[in-house]
């Protein structure tokens, strides 16, 4: 019992990057028609907010403090990063640590830029032609942003901390009267899970309660019509894919402490949301999320050793089995709808 | 000639000169001046020309006639060269049983990916190939370990049962590949002049077979085969109304294609008998279709011209370090020097990926007939009967 707790836990947090990413590629999808295969170097780039913010904070000045030596018995010099010069050893070392939530803030609007960018300067060009030109060219974009990002902070990964006070673990057997020590959790992954469904939520009570979501959910229904209102809904599909970009990013900014940043996680995950994607069934966004959470607990139960010994491997691949397994029997996906990408 | 109409026999035999030629073509610098390092004109990289020319032919046959679009074909290649390895730890060091092995192994294994896939089109059917592919490539590298050699790739032993040779030479080496006893590894140098000219028993191995392989696209192209899968790409849907039921159709398409792949990989591993489980990757499957789309998907030169000019690129770009870099802008105020410098790094070296993808992204965007359709426009550019044949059809080779 405990061993099926511990699992579905960890599958949760990386359902959540699976949902979060979906749910962005299906928010294009949806509105925009566009099959958007740099979606995960969005990911990436979000993650790549959170480093850079923490590498912005602990620029440091250096300065030679004279009332201690080193071992040679020169004068130590001192490495105090500037926003401790500016704020105060303590409020600016707390800045520090807490640098990949503050990265939230700072990672939207570039996140929203970049998408706004990308869906004006390149891929408004290609709604017209073929999906396979649209999964062409985003395919190229992402192997662009990814070079970019491996040119600029090298192809290592690059630890990004969360800060001290969730560095822990969170004991849940305890809780729920089970032996001590069975079933512990780190409290950034819980946080992980809890923030993803917020901004789910988020998304969907954007949609779902605001005029502007109201128009957009018409405009993904029947594009043509609502243009003929009187509506410009191009403008209002463009802020949409800024806000699946922001999506993307802050999924990817979250997940800087839990996975060291790298140039290629993007790619990693995006193979994966995609097939996340299409289980769910093109264009449903509660399809989106389910199969990300599915996929996500599926993978951590099939790497339990017990299953393991049965099914050598079959870690590896219970996703694409599933995928597989899923597509065969269900044409459309979990919860796809009639009439979506079956040209 | 051959049935082939006068056309295509032209084609056929521009590929076969420049084949034939490719030594002295891809050497046009004398092997001391500074120009030497745009030289292609060594075994390893001609053999990978051609290696992926083959390839990208065979994707082409599936992407360009039928429109599905395979993000998994660098498991067939991965596939054949897992089994022509077999075949030389187990058989002999004959490439010609390695490579029937390989396209034997490469096309059941498609025939099974393929007749599951097939059941769906679209993105599904991307997503679908992509899922097989990514299985093959885990299961290699983790489970199937025994049979792979996992991280390591496969490679040949001096404990190889050879049953049809010996399992070590006299003096205690491995045995290299060969073709009848002739080695593979065998290279004939010419100088003349400052030139030096390389010529390899592997690579014409590889021409011979890539003229082959190009021979039988033009006639599946020409076929009333081709003209059905044309069809499918075309509109499946009123193929499917009249009656006709197009999944044997497409799905001979996959295996034929599949097993180019698995002939790709078989001469892969003939030329160095090594296989690991990174050339079934999707990056590597990804890179066949931007071989294919940047050469002209769906024409018959396009796929070779693609994989050439990937692969030259690639190796040249590569070889570009800072030092050279220097040695080119050298004449120039240290100011401006230094910016052209700085810009070009980002494109040259390790860099050179990014200079795939801006291209990529550049051939999609204007460019959708790949360099074929380039050409073709270059060349309505300056033929003097312009005006006259702009308005009848000059758009010729492209499928749709």
């Amino acid at each position: 019992m405990d061993a099926i707790i511990l699992q579905i836990l960890n599958g949760l947090d990386k359902g959540s990057a699976y949902a979060l990413i979906a749910l962005g590629l299906t928010l294009i999808f949806g509105t925009l028609g566009v099959v958007n295969f740099a979606h995960g170097a969005l990911f990436m780039i979000g993650a790549f907010c959170a480093v850079t913010l923490n590498k912005l904070l602990n620029l440091s000045v250096e300065t030679v403090d004279p009332t201690r030596t080193d071992f040679l018995g020169n004068p130590l010099k001192v490495k105090t990063p500037y926003v401790e010069n500016w704020f105060g050893p303590e409020f600016g070392h707390a800045i520090i640590d807490w640098s990949v939530p503050l990265a939230i803030l700072f990672s939207i609007p570039i996140m929203i830029a970049i998408g706004f960018i990308m869906e004006r300067g390149l891929i408004k060009h290609f709604y017209r032609r073929p999906h396979a030109d649209q999964i062409l060219v985003t395919f190229g974009l992402a192997i662009v942003l990814q070079e970019l990002i491996k040119h600029y902070y090298g192809a290592n990964p690059i630890q990004t901390p969360a800060p001290d006070a969730f560095r822990g673990s969170f004991d849940f057997g305890a809780m729920l009267g089970f032996d001590p020590n069975t079933i512990i959790y780190p409290y950034w992954r819980m946080i992980y899970f809890a923030f993803a469904a917020v901004i789910i939520g988020g998304v969907f009570a954007f949609l779902q309660f605001t005029t502007f979501g109201m128009v957009v959910r018409a405009g993904m229904a029947d594009r043509e019509t609502v243009g003929l209102l009187g509506i410009n809904i191009d403008k209002r599909f463009t802020i949409m894919f800024g806000l699946a970009a922001a999506v993307a990013g802050l999924a990817g900014v979250m997940y800087a402490p839990i996975n060291s940043p790298n140039y290629h996680m993007g790619m990693d995950f995006l193979v994966l949301s995609f097939v996340v994607v299409v289980v769910g069934g093109m264009g449903s966004l509660p399809g989106a999320v389910l199969a990300g959470f599915l996929l996500g607990i599926l993978e951590s139960f099939a790497s339990m050793n017990e299953i393991k010994s049965i099914l050598p491997g079959i870690d590896q691949i219970i996703i694409y089995v599933a995928a597989i397994i899923i597509l065969l029997t269900r044409p459309r996906g979990l919860m796809g709808r009639k009439g979506v990408m079956e040209d | 000639m051959l049935g082939l109409n006068k056309k295509d026999a032209t084609l056929l035999g521009v590929v076969a000169v420049l084949v034939i030629f490719a030594p002295f073509i891809l050497n046009p610098f004398p092997q001391d001046s500074a120009m030497a390092q745009f030289n292609a004109g060594y075994p390893d990289l001609m053999q990978r020309f051609v290696i992926f020319g083959i390839f990208a032919i065979g994707f082409n046959i599936l992407f360009g006639l039928t429109g599905y679009l395979s993000f998994g074909h660098a498991a067939f290649l991965g596939v054949g060269s897992y089994s022509a390895v077999w075949m030389f730890k187990l058989l002999s060091m004959n490439v010609i049983p390695a490579i029937l092995l390989a396209m034997v192994v490469s096309g059941l294994f498609a025939l099974l990916i393929g007749f599951i896939s097939l059941r769906r089109t679209g993105i599904y059917f991307s997503i679908l190939t992509l899922a097989f592919a990514e299985m093959s490539f885990r299961l290699a590298y983790s489970v199937l370990t025994p049979i792979t050699n996992g991280e390591t790739g496969l490679q040949l032993t001096l404990e190889d049962p050879r049953i049809l040779g010996q399992t070590a030479t006299e003096t205690g080496g491995i045995p290299v590949t060969s073709l009848f006893g002739m080695e593979m590894r065998e290279t004939a140098t010419m100088y003349f002049g400052g030139w030096s000219f390389q010529f390899n028993n592997g690579y014409y191995m590889c021409g011979v077979i890539l003229l082959l392989a190009f021979y039988i696209s033009i006639r599946i192209f020409r076929s009333p085969f081709g003209m059905m899968l044309r069809a499918v790409k075309s509109n499946q849907q009123r193929m499917n109304y009249t009656g006709l039921n197009t999944r044997p159709y497409t799905l001979a398409a996959f295996v034929i294609s599949g097993m180019y792949a698995g002939l790709a990989g078989g001469l892969m591993a003939s030329m160095d008998p090594l296989a690991g489980a990174e050339r079934m990757q999707w990056t590597a499957s990804g890179e066949v279709v931007l071989m294919t789309i940047l050469g002209g998907a769906g024409t018959l030169i396009g796929p070779v011209l693609g994989a050439g000019f990937i692969k030259y690129f690639e190796n040249i770009f590569s070889k570009i370090n800072e030092s050279v870099l220097h040695s080119w802008f050298h004449a120039l105020p240290d100011g401006l020097e230094n910016a052209l410098i700085w810009i070009a790094e980002h494109f040259v070296g390790s860099g050179w990926h990014l200079t795939l993808g801006l291209l990529f992204m550049l051939v999609v965007t204007f460019l959708p007939g790949g360099l074929v359709e380039g050409g073709q426009r270059i060349g309505r550019l300056f033929s003097r009967k312009k005006q006259a044949d702009k308005k009848t059809a000059t758009q010729s080779t492209p499928a749709e």
